[in-house]
């Protein structure tokens, strides 16, 4: 338990993107390990129950495989594995919430595999968005778009552009780490 | 009522490119001296369509240079205007210099006013060329007359030379001029050179001829009206008066010149200048236009002709469907187990249907292959010119259809290979006349069907491979070992890396050693491959085989652990199963095994994509013994499923290309398959 909240710390060297935008955001949260994150309901295209995908060979071990979303081939990727956490058993809220990510090469579609989805979260004022802690150099922040504190505790904003860029999953530092990390769980 | 002009702009666009097309291949189908008039007729005919057209939308660029060429074609038309290879020449650079304005137009690119200016000049130079030498003796200034676009003009200038008898009939040009001084500021200068001596003159005769210039917004039609009353008794001049335009570019003046004293010793070196400057600027034009092509091919998502009857045999099988459809329902409504006969019947009658519907449906993507070869009479016209090599190219089964996709994938490759032909396969007609050979050289291009794929050949009966030099030059390179027995195929194969080139001189046309091997690569993307045959002294031919659709497959599906691949059955020799005395290790770890006599490696499928729980005996496994690019491996896999056709669906468009994986299908219950790429899974094995 202790590693994964140092992995996951929410830490922020950029400020919110979003500061400049008009109120009334919404951000579809999600559970991941015991934790909450928010992804922008406009990129959400739907939301699956986990069903068996096709392996892909010689991916990375986040990348579960692919999908048939109604004829079109979408890659699956496990956020636990994604951020290195220990994966789990499948269970009936396992779902897959697919997004639309926008890469150079045009809007990708792509599934991300969670514990489970909690609710939507409307934030009325952008100044709502904190800017993340910095933690230090050693934790990786550059997926976190910004924190929101509310009752309940604290839900971090995803930038799923970057958590899912095929270019960024593929580069090896990433595959490497990811796959360090498996092991080490593994052991 | 207003009607949204721009929705027909695209059909314009389309229109005229295929309007451009026709008139390029109507240019090249003419001879010099013995003009065929139907041909003539129908280049003018797509000219005018292409003029009218861009009137209507407001393209004045692209009509008043039509215009030019028109006017060249119509005097042609006529018999006025002898066909020349110069004419001709100049009328092709104009075809691409209004293709590249209408591809510039279409992606709302600036236009090259400076070459369509250039070249409009040159069009206008034939038309003083023309009328000189037929002894009209007309002044040079009446030619551009036909040309400006009406876009520009402010008035009229006109050349009023009367004939002396003008005054007989009781014209009187004072008259004239005040009735044009009506139409608008009018000015008018006499010129009395004519003027004889006065003892010679006769005083009913009239020697004056006068240059006015009429600023009004009055069309020709009125302007020319009020001479009606004495256009048979002088020679009139109407042309536009343009607004200012920026200095004339000398070429004209040149021209001009040129055209004033057409006996002048000049004329003669100003046409092979001119000659030179026509290869100058169609290598620029070539090379800008390559560019230009490419780009709009990949921006635009492009439209398609279909001819009706294909749409028509869609709609009725579409009815016949419905037909099986509603039986189909008739028998769920109220089944019961006496009537499984007539489901059963009703369900293959379906699975008919559905077969038919894919076939037709895939049929409206397919285009006749002439749509890549015609190109290729242009290219072969070019080259050949410049290369100064008589060559004659016989195009055969150009009716063949294949996928509108790969068709826009191969055109590069084929016009590299072409190309490739022209300069490095046919020799010069001198050298051809030393061995005996006719002086004009021959590339043949062939299309046709066989076996479910398509095969498209590129041959000429030039010189051929060199296999020495290729030897040496793979020793060199150490690609091939020493003192090792290569086969001719394996030779050839050499053309294909990249970097290799055996040609002694790089020119213009080829050369550089880059290029087969993209060639080769944009063949096997479209999930084609590519052989060469060749003899020496006597030609090569190089044999494209494509697939005759890139949506559908048919494949065979294997399973690897749990996961399960598909494998496009065109590749498949054989599967065999695995005996251990057919097997040999190389040097412990290269697995080799006994297939026809020939040891053939062996790639275990499931190392290569690291499956897991796969079968890894070889003797409980199977081996698929597949081809690509004329090598043989066998894939071991751990069963056979069935055979099925798989629609093929892009990995890339959300993902990413997976090495080894050609793209994925959806299989029938639901789940997503990977389709292999057999010459990528041998390239990426590190045993090969």
């Amino acid at each position: 338990m202790e590693t994964r909240t140092t992995d996951l710390a929410p830490v922020g060297k950029r400020s919110p993107q979003r500061e400049a935008v008009a109120e009334n955001l919404q951000y579809l949260t999600f559970n991941l390990a015991g934790e909450s994150y928010g992804v922008d309901i406009l990129k959400v295209q739907e939301i699956r129950g986990w069903m068996p995908v096709t392996k892909v060979p010689n991916a990375p071990v986040f990348i579960r495989g692919v999908m048939n979303l109604r004829g079109a081939i979408v890659p699956v990727v496990d956020l636990r594995l994604r951020f290195g956490l220990e994966s789990v058993e499948y269970t009936k809220t396992t779902v897959v919430i697919v997004v639309t990510v926008h890469a150079e090469q045009g809007d990708r579609v792509i599934g991300m595999v969670v514990d489970g989805v909690s609710d939507v979260l409307n934030i009325n004022n952008a100044s709502d968005i904190k800017e993340a802690p910095n933690f230090g150099s050693s934790v990786s922040t550059e997926f976190i778009n910004g924190l929101v504190a509310l009752d309940s505790g604290m839900v971090m904003l995803l930038d799923v552009d970057r958590l899912l860029s095929v270019e960024e999953m593929f580069s090896l530092e990433t595959i490497r780490s990811s796959n360090a990390r498996a092991i080490a769980h593994a052991s | 009522m207003a009607i949204d002009i721009g929705q027909f702009v695209q059909t314009f666009f389309d229109e005229s490119l295929e309007g451009l097309d026709v008139m390029e291949a109507g240019l090249l189908a003419l001879s010099p001296g013995a003009a065929d008039l139907e041909q003539i007729n129908t280049i003018f005919r797509a000219a005018h369509s292409i003029k009218g057209g861009s009137g209507t939308f407001g393209f004045s660029e692209v009509t008043g240079f039509t215009h030019a060429m028109e006017t060249l074609l119509d005097k042609m038309r006529e018999g006025s205007l002898v066909v020349t290879a110069e004419t001709v020449n100049t009328l092709l650079e104009s075809v691409d210099c209004l293709r590249e304005m209408l591809v510039s137009l279409r992606e709302k690119a600036d236009i090259d006013d400076a070459q369509a200016e250039n070249l409009r000049i040159r069009l206008l130079s034939l038309l003083e060329q023309k009328e000189t030498a037929t002894g009209a003796a007309k002044e040079e200034s009446s030619a551009p007359s036909l040309t400006l676009p009406a876009a520009e003009i402010i008035g009229w200038r006109i050349e009023f030379l009367p004939h002396p008898q003008l005054m007989h009939s009781g014209n009187d040009p004072v008259r004239i001029f005040r009735e044009l001084s009506t139409l608008g500021e009018l000015t008018a200068q006499a010129d009395c050179s004519c003027l004889p001596r006065l003892a010679e003159m006769n005083p009913e005769d009239c020697y004056l001829s006068w240059q006015l210039e009429l600023h009004s917004d009055a069309s020709h039609e009125a302007v020319a009206e009020v001479f009606a009353w004495v256009e048979d008794e002088c020679e009139l001049h109407i042309e536009p008066l343009a607004a200012p335009v920026p200095a004339t570019p000398p070429k004209a003046q040149e021209a001009a010149a040129s055209a004033d004293k057409p006996e002048a010793p000049t004329a003669s070196t100003d046409e092979t200048r001119q000659g030179e400057l026509v290869l100058e600027r169609r290598k620029i034009g070539d090379r800008r236009q390559n560019e230009r092509r490419t780009s709009a091919a990949a921006a635009d998502s492009g439209s398609i002709r279909v001819s009706i009857d294909k749409v028509d045999s869609v709609i009725n099988l579409v009815g016949e469907l419905v037909t099986t459809q509603s039986m189909l329902g008739a028998l769920g409504a109220d089944f019961e187990m006496s009537r499984l006969d007539k489901l059963h019947e009703a369900l293959d009658q379906l699975d008919r249907n559905t077969r038919d519907l894919q076939e037709h449906v895939m049929r409206i993507r397919m285009l006749p292959v002439s749509s890549v070869f015609s190109r290729f009479s242009r290219i072969v016209h070019d080259v050949s010119g410049k290369l100064g090599k008589q060559v004659e190219l016989i195009i055969n089964g150009e009716q063949t259809e294949i996928d509108k996709t790969v068709i826009e994938k191969i055109g590069d490759p084929l016009v590299h290979l072409v190309r490739n032909s022209l300069d490095h396969g046919l020799e010069p007609p001198e050298e051809r006349l030393r061995q005996d050979k006719p002086e004009t050289g021959k590339i043949m291009l062939d299309a046709y069907h066989k076996s479910g794929s398509i095969f498209i050949e590129v041959g000429d009966d030039g010189r051929g491979l060199d296999r020495e030099a290729l030897l040496r030059k793979g020793l060199e390179n150490g690609l091939l070992k020493p003192g090792e027995d290569y086969s001719d195929e394996q030779i050839y194969e050499l053309i294909f890396h990249p970097g290799l080139s055996t040609a002694k001189q790089i020119s213009d046309v080829s050369g550089r050693g880059v290029g087969m091997d993209v060639v080769r690569r944009n063949i096997q993307d479209v999930g084609g491959n590519i052989q060469i045959a060749s003899e020496r002294g006597h030609g090569t031919k190089i044999t494209i085989c494509l697939p005759l659709t890139l949506a559908i497959l048919d494949g065979q599906l294997v399973t690897v652990g749990r996961d399960c691949y598909i494998i496009p059955l065109l590749s498949i020799i054989e599967s065999v199963q695995a005996r251990n005395e057919m097997i040999n290790r190389v040097a412990g770890k290269n697995e080799l095994f006994r297939f026809r006599g020939e040891h053939l490696p062996i790639l275990r499928l499931y190392e290569l994509f690291g499956a897991q729980g796969a079968v890894t005996d070889l003797e409980k496994g199977l081996l698929v013994v597949v081809e690509a690019d004329g090598r043989q491996v066998g894939l071991f896999v751990d069963d056979l499923l069935g055979q099925q056709q798989v629609s093929i669906k892009s990995l890339e468009k959300n993902f990413r290309r997976v090495p080894g994986i050609a793209g994925a299908t959806i299989l029938g219950d639901g789940r997503v398959g990977l389709i292999l790429d057999i010459s990528g899974l041998i390239r990426i094995n590190p045993a090969m």
